[in-house]
């Protein structure tokens, strides 16, 4: 490893690191400004997982959009490094979409009345999250080519980000509409962007940490061959 | 020779192959036809199905009978490599890509040939007037060129990928939802023939309209990139 190489390393890691800490900082707080926040009258203390649910889904479909800018950088530029990006963005919205997957029918059952509704926010959410399934799939199981199938696939994926957003402006649903977050409560309003804020520092966390590992899969892949070729290691 | 004439010429290949080997229609009509009778077996006895009932059962049968024919018709591309024989021809990938798209498209036709019919007899189904069949007929050649674009590039695109037959109905089915979706719900709109209920699948044909529009797009955008390597 060449000395510049070795001080790009130790400066991301330093950069990691201190975002862990922030992340780590803002978990301890968030809880106490969650508990503090105003409770909202009509579906009481149920509401709170308002804070983790939103942040969750914004995080899942920035995962997706990541995934799916990084997969048509892949695909047109063959950029390994894109490639790392790419499915690591996608390990992120899938598991940031199980979060509000299973925060959401939690918040629905007390607020609705049911676990589920075939609402397009929820669908168009739920389809999301099997794209991005599917993709990790594909990469596990498909063998030769299959991240480029998969980068296809996250590329469609990514398409489905803004409909999720507009969706609940165009049809009738009974899902919250966008205008509740700039209309918050003033009260709620350091809790929920705290939330959000430490979310996003364990986002790019988790996105760097899983990128490195990438990284390292690769050229471990690539020495092991290497060694193979030079008679080092059996087949 | 111009971009349609290839396109042309590229379809008029599969669909002499198609009639020699007649392989593809008789096992995808068959399956539809199987599938309409399993289903209509399921709702024996009770009280007739509901519009909604007829409406998922046309749509589910299409795509499971849709598929299979896609996934058989790639397989024999590979097995005797005229897929890759004509990626390295000059030919333009897009030209592949649409004449692909549009004997997808002809496949599932056959399928609708067959579920319609079997639907009208073995289900009761009702369709009322002119305006009603036209905009029904809307609904399923959007609804089919829908599901081919995203079929034929992942098909495609395959190659020499492992678990193939798995891999491609993991692809195509959650990326092809909307439309199932939206022609399920224009469908149960057209069944029940209210002028409220027309305008309603109007709607939904014009949401196909714009999955099509996104989806071609995105094909022929996503062709060169994920085949040229095949």
């Amino acid at each position: 490893m060449s000395t510049s190489q070795r001080e790009t390393n130790v400066s991301s890691i330093t950069v990691l690191a201190a975002l862990c800490l922030l992340a780590a900082g803002g978990y301890l707080i968030v809880p106490h400004l969650i508990l503090g926040a105003p409770t909202e009258p009509t579906m009481g203390f149920v509401q709170r997982i308002f804070y983790f649910h939103v942040p969750s889904a914004w995080l899942a479909m920035m995962g997706a959009l990541t995934a799916g800018v990084a997969s048509a950088i892949y695909l047109y530029r063959g950029s390994e490094r894109a490639d790392e990006i790419a499915v690591s963005a996608a390990e992120l919205a899938v598991i940031f979409g199980l979060c509000a997957i299973v925060t959401g029918p939690l918040w629905a059952r007390k607020a609705w009345g049911v676990y589920w509704q075939w609402d397009v926010r929820l669908t168009s959410t739920a389809l999301l999250w099997i794209i991005f399934i599917a993709y990790l799939f594909a990469r596990k199981y498909g063998g030769p080519g299959s991240k480029r199938l998969a980068a296809g696939l996250a590329v469609f994926g990514a398409a489905d980000v803004p409909m999720i957003y507009i969706s609940v402006s165009i049809w009738r649903t009974i899902h919250p509409k966008t205008t509740v977050v700039p209309t918050l409560d003033p009260g709620m309003r350091p809790a929920f962007w705290l939330s959000m804020l430490t979310f996003m520092f364990m986002f790019f966390v988790l996105l760097g940490m899983r990128r490195r590992l990438e990284r390292l899969r690769a050229r471990y892949d690539a020495l092991y061959l290497e060694a193979q070729d030079a008679g080092l290691i059996d087949d | 020779m111009s971009f349609v004439g290839q396109v042309a010429l590229l379809l008029w290949k599969d669909i002499r192959v198609e009639a020699r080997a007649g392989e593809l229609i008789y096992a995808t009509g068959l399956f539809a036809s199987i599938v309409v009778l399993l289903f209509s077996f399921s709702f024996l006895g009770g009280s007739p199905p509901t519009v909604e009932v007829m409406a998922g059962v046309l749509w589910v049968a299409l795509a499971l009978s849709g598929m299979l024919g896609i996934s058989r018709s790639f397989e024999r591309e590979r097995e005797s490599d005229t897929l890759r024989a004509i990626l390295l021809s000059p030919t333009p990938r897009a030209a592949l890509y649409l004449s692909k798209l549009l004997s997808m498209a002809l496949l599932m036709l056959i399928v609708v040939v067959v579920v319609l019919p079997g639907l009208l007899l073995l289900f009761g189904m009702r369709v009322d007037g002119g305006e009603a069949w036209l905009r029904l007929f809307a609904l399923l050649g959007l609804g089919i060129i829908g599901f081919s674009s995203v079929a034929a590039l992942f098909g495609a695109a395959l190659g020499r990928a492992r678990v193939r037959e798995i891999l491609l109905p993991l692809l195509v089915y959650p990326l092809v939802v909307p439309v199932l979706l939206a022609g399920a719900r224009g469908t149960y709109a057209v069944l029940y023939g209210t002028p409220e209920a027309l305008v309603d699948a109007s709607r939904w044909i014009k949401f196909l309209l714009a999955f099509d529009a996104l989806s071609v797009t995105c094909g022929l955008w996503l062709f060169e990139p994920l085949c040229g390597h095949e």
